[in-house]
């Protein structure tokens, strides 16, 4: 510098150029790195998020292309209201946080039935139909809630009688790391599997309880080992699990599948008879 | 040349960020479980502690005293954020288990230090240079810990099988320990002491000389 013996770089002037100057230089860096990055970003999230579903189905497969492994789920849309499915809108494109801000596509959840402290949501979800030959195998529903600092986003698989878990898993929430973050980690997650959400009515029972469940415990089939130092979190999921399996979520639709599971189970129906009431029954939602 | 030299290999062994300086713990016993993770972590580290020791260099004239470290985090956040985002767009699956490391390369005792002692007072040249050798001497444990740890703890290197595992119908039974954070304490633990065995410059002398006093001296 030729004038080093002037230039005072702890004037006041000097201060605020560089502490002005340099804010403005690195924020145009951080922000153009973001905004080139993004569409990468979003493939990778939207790939993750395709992973997740075949992951929870337990249709992952390394070696497989993951649109291949796809194209054997059956993504419709559910009017949560009526359990029915519907055509209103596309299941592929279908944004569900998008569509809940939207006043024409969401509604509000009032207060005291909002335990997913989600405050709106859509009036549609798309669900994904896992088939095992003609036989539904297992329908997984997207389902989010309010965790500790985050919305956790996931999906949770239930078995065709409308009531056995066949698991729940997170793509998307930032609870803390090595405590929260437990809810998508594998000990923790492999506990849902097996487990009851409804006991005889439509109110979900299932949730994360404080300390560790014995097998003999009353109501065991309906609850989860809490996580220790993430309370907030594991509340959280019972609140989402709760909510969205509710009679305000996809209470409803998950009601024709235990409908037609009592009636499977009934004597007078043989197996072969139920599967075609079920395919009737799907027929049925197709109008 | 020979300068420079010294400068990038000088932080490998003999003046190590994390076996003498001890910098750097917290990542190294986070992101040391699997061998991939842990390099993407040294990558990341290094690069960031170069080029912040390269743009600090380039304003040291400028950068007024009284908020330097202030002007030092800015420039860190701002590369780690980029060297982020270019990991969430490149390496999404290894960056969801680096989790928070990233972000915390920000706090990294050994990016700021090289940053304070190194870059204010030396060319941008010889700035990058020693963020480089700092990194690489921070890398070089971090890859020898997770070596070990995934070698011994799951029995695969970069997930390819070495030792065949109990669980997959081979002979290794893996230590679970391996895979917990104390495992990176006794392993941190047990290259200091080899270092220190070897390099015996670097062992500390002791703070205070416990003075015996002979018994009629005591009166």
């Amino acid at each position: 510098m030729p004038d080093k013996k002037e230039f005072d770089r702890d004037s006041i002037s000097n201060t605020l150029i560089v502490a002005i100057g340099l804010s403005l230089v690195c924020s145009i860096i951080v922000s153009s790195a973001a905004i080139i990055l993004k569409p990468v970003q979003e493939k990778n999230e939207e790939e993750f998020r395709q992973q997740i579903i075949l992951d929870v189905a337990g249709l992952t497969d390394p070696d497989v292309d993951i649109n291949v492994l796809f194209e054997s789920i059956d993504s419709r849309m559910v009017d949560l209201e009526t359990g029915e499915y519907t055509d209103a809108a596309d299941p592929d494109s279908f944004d569900a946080l998008v569509a809940a801000g939207d006043p024409s596509l969401g509604i509000t959840i009032p207060s005291d039935l909002d335990i997913a402290g989600i405050g709106r949501r859509a009036k549609y979800a798309p669900v994904y139909i896992v088939k095992d030959g003609a036989e539904i195998d297992q329908v997984i529903l997207p389902v989010y809630g309010k965790g500790l600092w985050s919305t956790m986003l996931g999906y949770l698989s239930v078995a065709p009688d409308g009531n056995t878990i066949k698991g729940l898993r997170f793509y998307a929430h930032a609870e803390t790391p090595g405590l929260g973050d437990q809810i998508d980690k594998e000990p923790w997650r492999a506990q849902w599997v097996g487990k009851l959400v409804y006991d005889g009515g439509d109110e979900p029972q299932i949730r994360v309880v404080k300390g560790v469940v014995s097998a003999d415990a009353p109501g065991a089939e309906h609850m989860i080992d809490g996580l220790s130092g993430a309370t907030l979190t594991a509340n959280g999921v019972t609140g989402l699990v709760q909510y969205w399996t509710g009679p305000h979520g996809f209470g409803p639709y998950l009601k024709t599948f235990r409908e037609d599971s009592a009636k499977r189970a009934s004597p007078s129906s043989t197996l072969q008879l139920a599967a075609t009431t079920t395919t009737k029954q799907l027929g049925h939602h197709n109008e | 040349m020979s300068e420079a030299r010294t400068v990038l290999i000088d932080p490998l062994v003999d003046n190590n960020p994390v076996t003498l300086q001890m910098l750097g713990i917290c990542s190294a016993l986070a992101v040391t479980t699997s061998l991939l993770p842990a390099l993407l972590m040294c990558i990341a580290l290094t690069s960031v502690a170069a080029l912040a020791g390269a743009a600090i260099s380039a304003l040291r004239h400028r950068i007024p005293n009284n908020i330097r470290i202030i002007v030092h985090m800015t420039i860190i956040a701002s590369l780690v954020i980029l060297v982020d985002q270019l990991l969430k767009a490149y390496a999404f699956e290894t960056s969801k288990q680096l989790s928070v490391f990233v972000g915390l390369i920000i706090t990294n005792c050994i990016v700021l230090g090289r940053a304070e002692a190194f870059a204010m007072k030396n060319g941008v040249v010889m700035s990058f240079i020693d963020g480089l050798g700092n990194g690489l001497g921070y890398s070089i444990i971090l890859i020898a810990v997770a070596t070990l740890r995934e070698l011994f703890g799951a029995g695969t290197l970069l997930g390819y099988p070495v030792l065949e595992t109990v669980a997959n119908g081979g002979w290794y039974e893996a230590n679970g320990l391996m895979l917990l954070p104390p495992s990176a304490f006794f392993i941190i633990g047990l290259l200091i002491w080899g270092i220190r065995t070897w390099r015996t410059q670097q062992v500390e002398k002791p703070e205070y000389q416990i003075h015996e006093v002979h018994r009629t001296e005591a009166y």
